[in-house]
């Protein structure tokens, strides 16, 4: 049973470190970036290279896995994306999932269409004991991690300079270009940011979630829910949405498997009906 | 007889911590040329959208012939013959000023459901349409697309499609703003030609056209009801004019 | 209570001209059009001329009849929809059980598979009724989802992977048999597209057409002129959804076969693109983009039989940088145009 909720927080929490760049680009730039998780997976096949094909060390893959997302997200946010920003939304929607076509077709091409596996350091993997309960020392690792992330975020947006501006053009824009904020370095840096944090979570899912070129296709619902239930105004509320994703996935599918696929659609769909505004939306509309 | 036609009770509207309706109560009678005045940022648009319910109010209430309507959707106000024009234009930029006003005509007759019939075979709309449009003096534009006109006529045309929805109560938000200078008095001149018993609110920053338009003056300030009353009596009243060249000079 | 009122101006001085000037203008906005005539003149002259090519013009008539059914949602509702695919699918799968395991006939078939699809969109419209574009896209893309994993689920059902196939439709309306080189499968889904897109015209300049596009145009506006926005999406949903029903059904159908590919992301993907590709908000967008997206896969697809999705993507991302609007309107440069001065998008 604590296993369960154990590992489903493991999950919530990946989801929320990869879905949380969606959060502030939806937020801050008033983009539908149906492309995140092709960021999320160019970080898991850069670990899964360099791990395999060059034997580099696990945590050496990490920051390499956030550094390579953001750098993509950097080149594309300046290229492509601020040419988009005050698109309708069915623009961005049609070029989001212009680029996932890309991304899946060309990592097939090159990496092949098989599942990507990765072998964790020793002391990672296997379960131990804590207060009798089993708990996988990967998922340990994870939710460590990203509870760090999660405060650091936190403190970034709520105590920094960069934070204050960062939210001061979420809540208005013109307002921030007024108080001389340089919103399109804001907005790239952020972006490249969110990248990066997507590409951390890719590399760091690679094991629980799984690596395939289909992983921005097969995750997009789950950044979609995160992001519309927990809004955009806040880190605790995709921070909580995640969890309860995650917690609820892996509960469903582990105790009823014939109607565990359909618990993520039963929560949007409650969701939809009870809180039509996000479940932890600012009040209003 | 005097009948209150309008009311609110205690309304208020908060956007974050900002009281932007404070406490108001208003009672607007049935047939009046009721204007209402306040310095910029004041809350008049405000309260407005609380009336016909493009906002909904933090507290309070709103009645419309004496029923509560507080929690109605836009539409059923409309249909009670609640409706507005907005201070900033809010119309259809793809239509043409005569489907524009064809299609609140249409919703008004209760034909807007109807799937299959083309509007066109609808005469006597067409019919209504051009001719409330020539009133206005958008005829020659009709069939232009609304984006491409000048600006006058898009601010005529937000006031004619309130009018053809054929309102009880009409609430006008700066309605002569935009509107070329020669053509102001005409408008208001429609609006005053409409029938004793609709009722209008009329928010209006050019005090000769309230004093002349008027039978009533609500004053708000900082979104609360400063004070009321008659035109002779706001016009003579100093803290109004304070109100005013203090906040608004 | 009454709605009825005094008049508020009866306006005697409203010249006749202005009069009959309006109601040409109306008039004008239903004329049918130069290329309405020749698409559906082509698409008959296709049959002639193209003896050889059934198969692909009978895809391209079920891709279109889809994407005129979308047009519905997106062009006129002003709804960006990522599972319209939940609706092709669920009729494929009607279409095809019904043939296996009841009835035969196609247009029996077809009409079954249209209702139940319409009632899946009647059930999942209200869900897209509140809400911004993000949550409906969530809603949309979610019900897509769910539908092919219900599908996955059930292979009892529905075979599952191996999709649905052993059933061979009789004659349609017991007169027309199918024969071997599509001919008969080309007629009769082209008349299906034919007349469902007659009434989806029908509906596109009826009052509840405009003011659907009033919704879709500023919806606060529409509030205003007493457009009952919500009970207006719920319709123009169903009846969308009954139409991409009937196209899965024809699909079934003209294929005997139904794969679980019929409910895959990419397919609501690639019916927005055909959309797009045509221009929405006047039907015949979806017929124009089908065409031409069904002969581009084709292509690619011979040159490049496992890729062409990277292509697929490079054009969506080169169409929407181009500007898809720039592109779409290469439609009103045809003769007699359409929206310019009409209003339509
Ligand atoms: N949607 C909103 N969100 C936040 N503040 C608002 C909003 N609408 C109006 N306000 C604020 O409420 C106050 C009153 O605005 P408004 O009603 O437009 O005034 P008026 O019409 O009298 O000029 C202003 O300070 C304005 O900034
Ligand atoms: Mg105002």
């Amino acid at each position: 049973m604590l296993t369960i909720l154990f590992d489903g927080i493991a999950y919530g929490m990946l989801l929320f470190i990869l879905a949380c760049g969606l959060t502030v680009t939806l937020g801050l730039m008033n983009f539908i970036n149906l492309a995140h998780g092709a960021f999320a997976m160019a970080g898991g096949y850069i670990t899964v290279i360099m791990m395999n094909r060059y034997g580099i060390s696990f945590y050496w893959c990490l920051p390499a896995a956030f550094l390579v997302a953001a750098v993509i997200g950097l080149v594309l946010e300046r290229t492509l994306y601020q040419w988009l920003y005050q698109a309708p939304h069915l623009d961005q929607v049609l070029f989001s999932i212009g680029i996932v076509f890309m991304a899946v077709a060309g990592t097939d091409y090159f990496m092949g269409g098989q599942q990507q596996l990765i072998n964790l350091p020793p002391e990672l993997s296997g379960r131990m004991e804590v207060m009798g309960v089993g708990v996988g020392r990967y998922r340990l690792f994870t939710i460590v991690l990203c509870a760090l992330l999660a405060i650091a975020l936190q403190l970034i947006l709520s105590k920094t300079r960069f934070g204050s501006r960062l939210r001061a053009a979420v809540d208005d824009r013109r307002v921030a270009m007024g108080l001389g904020i340089n919103v399109p370095v804001v907005f790239a840096l952020t972006f490249a940011f969110g990248s990066g944090l997507a590409g951390l979570g890719g590399a760091m899912g690679a094991e629980i979630l799984g690596l395939d070129p289909n992983f921005p296709l097969k995750f997009m619902i789950y950044f979609l829910i995160v992001v519309s239930v927990g809004g955009t105004s806040t880190v605790s509320g995709p921070f909580l949405a995640a969890l309860l994703l995650g917690i609820a996935d892996v509960a469903g599918k582990y105790y009823v498997p014939a109607i565990g696929p359909f618990v993520i659609y039963g929560l949007m769909i409650v969701m939809l009906i009870v809180r039509p505004n996000g479940l932890f939306a600012r009040g209003g509309r | 007889m005097s009948e209150i036609v309008l009311e609110t009770r205690n309304l208020k509207r908060r956007f974050g911590a900002f009281l932007a309706t404070n406490d108001v109560s208003l009672k607007v009678e049935r047939g009046a040329r009721h204007a209402l005045i306040g310095p910029n940022g004041a809350g008049k648009t405000t309260l407005i959208n609380l009336l016909t319910g493009v906002l909904p109010p933090s507290e309070g209430q709103v009645l419309l012939e004496g029923e509560d309507i507080t929690s109605l959707a836009s539409f059923k106000r409309v249909k009670r013959g609640l409706t507005r024009t907005f201070q900033i234009n809010q119309l259809f930029n793809e239509f043409t000023p005569l489907e524009t006003v064809a299609l609140a005509i249409a919703e008004r007759e209760g034909v807007g459901h109807n799937l299959f019939k083309s509007i066109s075979s609808y005469s006597k709309i067409t019919d209504e349409a051009a001719s409330l449009l020539a009133q206005f003096g958008l005829a020659s534009v009709m069939g232009e697309r609304t984006t491409i006109l000048p600006y006058g006529k898009q601010r005529l045309l937000e006031i004619a499609l309130a009018f053809a929805s054929k309102p009880r109560v009409l609430l006008l938000d700066e309605p002569a703003a935009g509107v070329p200078e020669d053509e102001r008095h005409e408008v208001l001149q429609i609006v005053s030609d409409l029938p004793a018993d609709v009722t209008v609110l009329l928010i209006e920053h050019d005090m000769d056209l309230v004093f002349s338009f008027a039978d009533r003056i609500s004053v708000l300030v900082a979104g609360a009801v400063f004070t009321e009353g008659t035109v002779a009596e706001i016009s003579s009243d100093p803290r109004v004019k304070a109100v005013y060249l203090g906040e608004n000079a | 209570m009454s709605l009825v009122q005094e008049p508020a101006m009866t306006a005697p001085s409203t010249s006749p001209e202005t009069t009959s000037r309006a109601a040409a203008l109306m008039k004008r906005r239903s004329r049918i059009r130069f290329y309405e005539i020749i698409v559906w003149v082509a698409a008959i002259a296709a049959y002639f001329l193209l003896p050889t090519k059934m198969l692909i013009l009978t895809e391209i008539a079920i891709l279109a009849l889809f994407a005129v059914s979308l047009d519905l949602v997106l062009g006129f509702a002003g709804i960006v929809s990522l599972g319209h695919t939940a609706f092709f699918g669920l009729g494929a799968y009607v279409a095809g059980l019904l043939a296996l395991h009841y009835v035969a006939e196609p247009v029996t078939g077809l009409i079954v598979a249209g209702v139940i699809s319409g009632v899946l969109g009647l059930l999942t419209s209200f869900l897209i009724l509140r809400g911004s574009d993000l949550t409906r896209l969530m809603t949309t893309l979610g019900i897509g989802l769910m539908m092919a994993e219900v599908a996955n689920q059930m292979a009892w059902l529905t075979g599952g992977a191996d999709g649905l196939s052993g059933f061979s439709p009789t004659a349609i309306l017991g007169l027309f048999e199918f024969d071997l080189f599509g001919q008969t499968g080309y007629l009769y889904c082209l008349a299906v597209l034919f007349v469902g897109t007659m009434i989806m015209r029908a509906i596109a300049f009826s009052p509840f057409g405009l003011s659907l596009k009033a919704i879709k145009g500023n919806p606060m506006r529409a509030g205003m002129i007493a457009v009952p926005a919500r009970k207006r999406i719920v319709i123009a949903y169903t009846i969308a959804a009954v139409f991409a029903g009937m196209a899965g059904a024809l699909l079934a159908q003209t294929t005997s076969f139904v794969s679980p590919d019929v409910l895959a992301f990419h397919r609501s993907a690639d019916v927005l693109l055909v959309l797009v590709i045509g221009g929405t908000g006047y039907l015949y967008g979806g017929i124009f983009g089908a065409v031409f997206f069904t002969l581009i896969k084709d292509w690619l697809s011979v040159i490049t039989p496992q890729y062409w999705m990277f292509y697929i993507g490079l054009l969506l991302v080169i169409l929407v940088l181009i500007g898809r609007d720039r592109l779409a309107r290469w439609v009103e440069y045809l003769p007699e145009r359409f929206s310019k001065k009409e209003g339509g998008q």
